[in-house]
């Protein structure tokens, strides 16, 4: 049922978050690009924090990408992580991971699973990332021009700086509190407690935006367990059932919408209840859209955001909105939080954006 | 075991044209850009999108009419490369920008080619350069330049007769060509590694699941029943059994060996999984499931991480009854 009362049928089977794992991130990892390495130890970890095992899945659902892989139906190998035999039922989006998890919500909502897992997999350094990530561009009028990830992200930041919505201060700001929070986050590839003056005294890669605007190039894989009613209620002491889920999606023609705020967030966000969150992990893989993001989800003023650092700490492609999930599960899991907000974001310049808001009962 | 510290890794180039065909709205874009013209569209709020939309964004309905835009226009956002990348606009330092043509309420992305970044601002006026060949979309236009800017050799970039420069295309555009092509780093696995290096080595090597004992060669990471690293290694014969096999008669681009010829599923002895081979040194007609085989190397001086094993060839053992590999096939 959605928390908020606006949208949804009134009568749905809860579903909570009950078990999640993250592989280390690193900025080489030695893994094969299909996953297997990085996904076998974080299965047998959110298998053995929940106290079941593979055959009591009832279905899997990973995202990932061919195109960071370098390879045909990667996907498909990585299902050797499972161990798919007898076969399981099992599918597979070419986005993040938070988007399997929605498919995963799904299959539990229509009945046709009890327990459900989802992962997101990237070994973002096989390739020049952000290079890859043009051809998610326009395949007709953007991408024969290979504009880099950088280049569209420090576009979308000049027009806000240059519309006063928000300055290189800032954004260093965001990247100061966001390497500062990863300090005790011991899987975060960047910490520390460069204070923003010294960040601004650093070139810039594409001005606007510095190194520290960016999220580093990062592998890494991330796995989250739903389960349904009674079967969450005995898995976990305190589960993280979702209140609200949505996803929505802004036109894929980066001159015609406008950049400097994210429409399909804030569209999310509102039928998700995003505003009730006390703790939110926002995955934003530039400082300046932390700060379109905030605005966007109309969060309270005294929410925490990224206690874990966020995308600027730690960004495996394909698995990082999927962890910011899991992240935010473990706010209330932990009883740290009674309402806490997972956010993904995939595509160029915020363009699709995926809100879990998530709470104890 | 030959666990090498960091598996192997070797550079993956993957490269593809990708021939798009363009329908009617970008047709009419592409055509027009041949021409050294650029069409935006009115949608049914009266902002006219330059490129033009496929679909209107607030009715849904294709654009009814095309209408002329720029070709100069101002910068809206900007920002600057000082490495370019492969395939970008240009190989020396540039900026990319958000471009509104004259006319136009929505901006295009390209590049622009300022010479240094302290000539970019947003807000300046920039024309487009067209490029040397047309006919092929976006990048008919080779970049935008700041307005007023002359070549290196004094001659106006963009000069005013360009439309009787640029015969028109004789019909329009339908279908355009993008190249892609990209770079990796491509790791194997540890087990593939040691299985590779085996190889090099003149020797076959598999690894056998901890859970189920089933030995995969070459080595698969984990376990695909199981789910479970594979980490203990099996040194193996390269003698075996033709599982299940093909005759191959089609010819295709490739082709290393005239057709007809086998490729077959060949279960090494004291393997669980069979892996895919050629198998020569007998006429196609005479393969056959149950069939021993043994691997016939390359003359070692040929020997490389990869590519060891030429074909297989018949043992002229019997054949191996059906039921010593009916669960393996």
């Amino acid at each position: 049922m959605n928390a908020t009362g606006t949208t949804g049928p009134q009568q749905m089977t809860d579903v909570a978050v009950v078990g999640f794992a993250q592989a280390p991130n690193e900025r080489h990892s030695p893994a094969t690009t299909n996953g297997v390495e990085m996904l076998v130890p974080i299965f047998g970890d959110v298998l053995r924090s929940t106290g079941l095992t593979k055959d009591d899945v009832g279905f899997w659902c990973s995202g990932s990408s061919d195109y960071l892989a370098g390879r045909a139906f990667s996907f498909v190998s990585a299902v050797d992580a499972i161990g798919a035999f007898p076969p399981v039922m099992e599918s597979h989006v070419e986005m993040d991971g938070a988007w399997a998890l929605y498919e995963a919500w799904l299959k539990i909502l229509s009945g046709e699973a009890e327990i459900a897992l989802a992962y997101g997999f990237g070994k973002s350094s096989a390739g020049t990332l952000r290079r890859v990530l043009a051809l998610q561009l326009d395949p007709y009028l953007v991408a024969p021009l290979w504009p880099d990830s950088v280049a569209i992200a420090a576009l979308q930041a000049r027009l806000g700086i240059d519309a006063g919505l928000w300055s290189e201060a800032e954004m260093a700001g965001v990247a100061a509190r966001s390497r500062a929070s990863a300090i005790t986050n011991p899987l975060a590839l960047l910490s520390g407690t460069t204070p923003p003056d010294d960040l601004l005294a650093s070139p810039y890669v594409a001005d606007p935006l510095r190194a520290h605007d960016c999220a580093p190039v990062t592998d890494g894989a991330a796995v989250v367990i739903l389960a349904a009613g009674d079967r969450a209620r005995e898995l976990c002491e305190r589960p993280a059932w979702i209140s609200g889920f949505e996803h929505r999606i802004d036109s894929a023609s980066l001159g015609a919408r406008d950049l400097t705020t994210s429409p399909s967030s804030a569209a999310a966000g509102k039928a998700a209840g995003a505003s009730r969150a006390q703790v939110a992990e926002l995955h934003a893989p530039f400082t300046h859209q932390e700060i379109i993001l905030r605005e966007a989800l109309d969060l309270a003023a005294d929410a925490r955001v990224n206690p874990s650092g966020g995308a600027l700490a730690a960004n495996p492609m394909f698995a990082a909105g999927l962890a910011r999930i899991g992240l935010a599960a473990s706010e209330v899991i932990a009883g740290r939080a009674e309402v806490a907000l997972g956010h993904a974001t995939s595509g160029p310049a915020l363009q699709q954006n995926l809100v879990c808001v998530m709470e104890a009962r | 075991m030959n666990q090498p510290p960091q598996p192997l890794h070797a550079p993956l180039e993957i490269s593809f044209d990708y021939t798009r065909s363009l329908g009617p709205t970008l047709s009419a874009f592409v055509t027009a850009l041949a021409r050294r013209r650029v069409l935006g569209a009115r949608a049914s709020d009266g902002r006219v999108h330059a490129p033009p939309f496929e679909y209107d964004p607030v009715s849904g309905a294709p654009p009814a009419e095309f209408t002329e835009v720029g070709p100069g226009g101002s910068v809206v956002s900007w920002t600057w490369t000082d490495g370019p990348l492969d395939g970008q606009p240009l190989a020396h330092p540039f900026g990319w920008a958000l471009i509104r043509l004259d006319g136009a309420d929505t901006a295009m992305l390209h590049a622009v080619d300022a010479g240094s970044k302290d000539k970019m601002r947003t807000g300046m006026r920039v024309t487009p350069r067209w490029a040397a060949q047309s006919g092929n979309g976006i990048i008919d236009i080779a970049c935008f330049e700041p307005e007023g800017l002359a070549t290196a050799d004094g001659s106006p970039s963009a000069p005013a007769d360009a439309d009787s420069a640029m015969p028109a295309p004789p019909e329009p555009i339908g279908m355009i060509t993008s190249p892609v092509r990209l770079t990796y780093d491509h790791t194997v696995s540890p087990g593939e590694s040691s299985y590779l290096l085996a190889l090099a080595e003149g020797r076959l090597i598999g690894q056998r699941c901890p859970v189920c004992g089933k030995v995969y060669v070459p080595p698969r990471g984990a376990c695909p029943v199981d789910g479970v690293p594979t980490r203990d290694e099996v040194q193996l014969p390269d003698t075996g059994v033709v599982t299940t096999f093909c005759v191959v008669n089609v010819p295709f681009q490739g082709q290393k060996f005239p057709s007809p010829y086998v490729a077959a599923s060949v279960l090494i002895d004291g393997a669980d999984i069979p892996f895919q081979h050629l198998i020569l040194g007998c006429p196609p007609d005479e393969v056959r499931m149950g069939m021993r085989v043994r691997a016939v190397w390359k003359p070692r001086e040929e020997w490389a991480i990869g590519h060891n094993i030429d074909h297989f060839e018949p043992t002229d053992e019997p054949d191996a009854p059906y039921d010593s590999y009916a669960h393996h096939l």
